[in-house]
C-alpha cells in the first residue's frame, strides 16, 4: 500500500516497500510555468531530509527541489531531460524526479497528507 | 509593509484574461496568461501579439531648440532625427556609463521620448534639471502604451487603421485606430515586425479589445517579452546596460552618428569616442550553453583553464532556438563568436561558446513598409 505526502515547499513523496518516489505537486507545476530543464541527482548519491536533491528550470527561473525525506537516491527519471515539460503535463505521474530508498521512514510523519496540503495550497492564494 | 503596485489602464483586461499578475517596476504587471511563457512567445513568432507596456514612461519635449536640448544628454542624433521618425539611443553620464536607454520620435513640433518604467522618474528629474529650461517636459501619464509584435502585427492592425501597413520601421505617425487618436510607431522589442501604440489612457482597454478581437492576436505577457528581447539580442536596463556599462562595451556604437562622434558633446564623450576607436576593454557578446543548462543572469564566465572572463547579465531558455541562450561582458579577447568558455552554473563549470547576436534573426519591415 503505498502513502503519499507532501512538503510546504510543494514536493510530494509516495512510499512504497520502504522507497520514496519524489515530485513536484500540479500547485507548483502550475507556480513554475513551462519548465524548460531538469537536473537530477545522481544515482548513489545521499541525501538529508531537506537537502537539495534536484533543479527544475522554468523559461523565467531556476527553482531547487528538496528531498523530503532522508535517503538514497536509487532512481531518477532519465525522461525529464529530454522532456522537461513532463513535469507541467504530469506532475503526479510520469513527471516523477526520483526514488530515495528510506533510511528513517519514521520522517514520514513529519510531512502533510493530502487533505492537510489541499488546505495549505488553499490558504497560499 | 507591502508596497501598493500602481495599474496600468488594462489592469482589470488582464485579470480578466486570466493573467498571473506580478510586481515590476513599481507596476501590478502580467507576466503570462493562461498559455502560458512558451506558447506566448512562439505565438508571437507566428502571427502576433498584443503586450501591455502602459509601465513604460511616455515624455513629450516642446519648445524651440529641444533637439539641440537633448543633444547634450544623449550620444544619437536628434537634430538629424526627421519629422516622423524614431531613432533608439542612451542617456550618458559623465563617466561614459548609461543611465537609461530610450526612443526619440519626432513628433513635428515635439519629441516624443518612450523611456524604461524602473527609471521614468529618474529620468523626468533628470530632464527637467539638465535640459535649457524654455524646453517645456511633460510627462504623459494620461496615456497608456500597448505594443503589438509578430509577423502578422501589420494584417492585424490594419483592420484597425489602413496606414499604418505602408509605415516604415522605425517610422511614427498620428492616426485613428478604431477611430481612437493614437501615435503610432512601427517598431518594438522582439525583434519581429510590429508597432507600438500611444492611446489615452480611458480609451485603452478599448482599443486592446479590438486588437485582441483581430484574427490571429492573442495577449503575451513580460515572460514572453524577455524571451522574444533576449533571443532578438535586445538590451534590457538594469541588466545588461546600467551606469557602469558603455555603449561602445554594450555594442551600442551603432547608435552614435557620424557627426556625433566628430562633435561630441554629449556626457562622457571623452571615454566613448576614445572606446570607439581603440576598442572597450570589455563586450556584451551572445553565449551559448552546449548542453541543456540556462546559464541565468550572475553566471561568471570563465575561458577553458578556468581564468574567469566576464558575467552573464542576461539569459535563460529560448524558445524559438529551443535551448539556452544567454548574453553577457567578455574580456574583449575572448568576444570573438566561436571562442570557448565555460559558464559556472550552480557551481558546476559547463561548456559553452561565444555566439554571434542576435540568436533570432530581425525580421523588421523593410523600408518600403514590406
Amino acid at each position: 500500500m503505498s502513502e503519499i505526502r507532501f512538503t510546504s515547499e510543494h514536493e510530494w513523496v509516495r512510499v512504497e516497500n520502504g522507497v520514496g518516489t519524489v515530485g513536484v505537486s500540479d500547485y507548483a507545476q502550475s507556480q513554475l510555468g513551462d519548465v524548460v530543464f531538469v537536473e537530477l541527482p545522481a544515482v548513489g548519491s545521499s541525501l538529508n531530509k531537506g537537502a537539495e536533491a534536484a533543479v527544475v528550470e522554468s523559461v523565467k527561473a531556476a527553482s531547487e527541489i528538496y528531498a523530503p525525506l532522508s535517503g538514497e537516491v536509487v532512481a531518477i527519471n532519465d525522461d525529464l531531460v529530454a522532456q522537461p515539460g513532463t513535469v507541467n503535463e504530469d506532475p503526479m505521474e510520469k513527471g516523477w524526479f526520483f526514488k530515495l530508498r528510506l533510511t528513517d521512514p519514521g520522517e514520514l510523519a513529519t510531512l502533510m497528507d493530502q487533505a492537510g496540503y489541499d488546505e495549505y495550497v488553499k490558504g497560499l492564494a | 509593509m507591502d508596497q501598493i503596485e500602481k495599474r496600468t489602464p488594462l489592469f482589470d483586461l488582464h485579470v480578466g484574461l486570466g493573467a498571473r499578475m506580478v510586481p515590476f517596476a513599481g507596476y501590478s504587471m502580467p507576466v503570462q496568461y493562461p498559455a502560458g511563457i512558451l506558447a506566448e512567445h512562439q505565438h508571437t513568432r507566428a502571427r502576433a501579439s498584443l503586450f501591455d507596456v502602459s509601465h513604460m514612461g511616455q515624455v513629450a519635449l516642446r519648445g524651440d531648440g529641444a533637439a539641440a536640448a537633448l543633444e547634450r544628454l544623449v550620444p544619437g542624433d536628434v537634430a538629424g532625427l526627421a519629422a516622423g521618425r524614431v531613432r533608439y539611443t542612451l542617456f550618458t553620464n559623465d563617466a561614459g556609463g548609461i543611465l537609461d536607454d530610450l526612443m526619440v520620435t519626432n513628433g513635428g513640433d515635439r519629441l516624443f521620448l518612450v523611456v524604461n518604467a524602473a527609471r521614468k522618474e529618474h529620468d523626468l528629474t533628470y530632464l527637467r534639471s539638465r535640459l535649457d529650461p524654455r524646453v517645456v517636459v511633460e510627462e504623459l501619464a494620461d496615456r497608456a502604451l500597448l505594443a503589438l509584435q509578430g509577423p502578422g502585427a501589420a494584417e492585424a492592425l490594419s483592420g484597425l487603421s489602413p496606414e499604418v501597413a505602408a509605415m516604415p520601421f522605425m517610422s511614427a505617425r498620428l492616426l485613428e485606430v478604431a477611430g481612437i487618436g493614437c501615435v503610432v510607431t512601427r517598431s518594438g522589442y522582439t525583434g519581429e515586425d510590429g508597432y507600438e501604440i500611444s492611446v489615452p489612457a480611458v480609451r485603452a482597454e478599448e482599443l486592446a479589445r479590438r486588437l485582441l478581437a483581430r484574427p490571429g492576436v492573442a495577449p503575451a505577457g513580460l515572460g514572453a517579452r524577455d524571451s522574444l528581447r533576449l533571443e532578438a539580442g535586445l538590451c534590457l536596463y538594469g541588466s545588461d546596460i546600467d551606469e557602469t556599462t558603455t555603449p561602445v562595451e554594450a555594442g551600442l556604437g551603432w547608435t552614435i552618428g557620424k557627426r556625433r562622434r566628430a562633435e561630441g558633446g554629449f556626457p562622457g564623450a571623452d571615454i566613448i569616442l576614445r572606446q570607439l576607436k581603440e576598442g572597450p576593454a570589455r563586450l556584451r557578446v551572445g553565449l551559448r550553453p552546449d548542453d541543456r543548462a540556462p546559464a541565468r543572469a550572475h553566471t561568471q564566465v570563465t575561458d577553458r583553464d578556468g581564468q574567469p572572463i566576464g558575467e552573464v547579465t542576461s539569459g535563460g531558455f529560448g524558445p524559438t532556438v529551443n535551448g539556452p541562450v544567454a548574453m553577457g561582458y567578455v574580456l574583449s579577447p575572448y568576444a570573438a563568436v566561436g571562442t570557448p568558455v565555460r559558464l559556472l552554473v550552480r557551481g558546476t563549470p559547463r561548456e559553452g561558446h561565444v555566439a554571434a547576436l542576435p540568436f533570432v534573426p530581425h525580421r523588421y519591415a523593410t523600408s518600403k513598409g514590406n
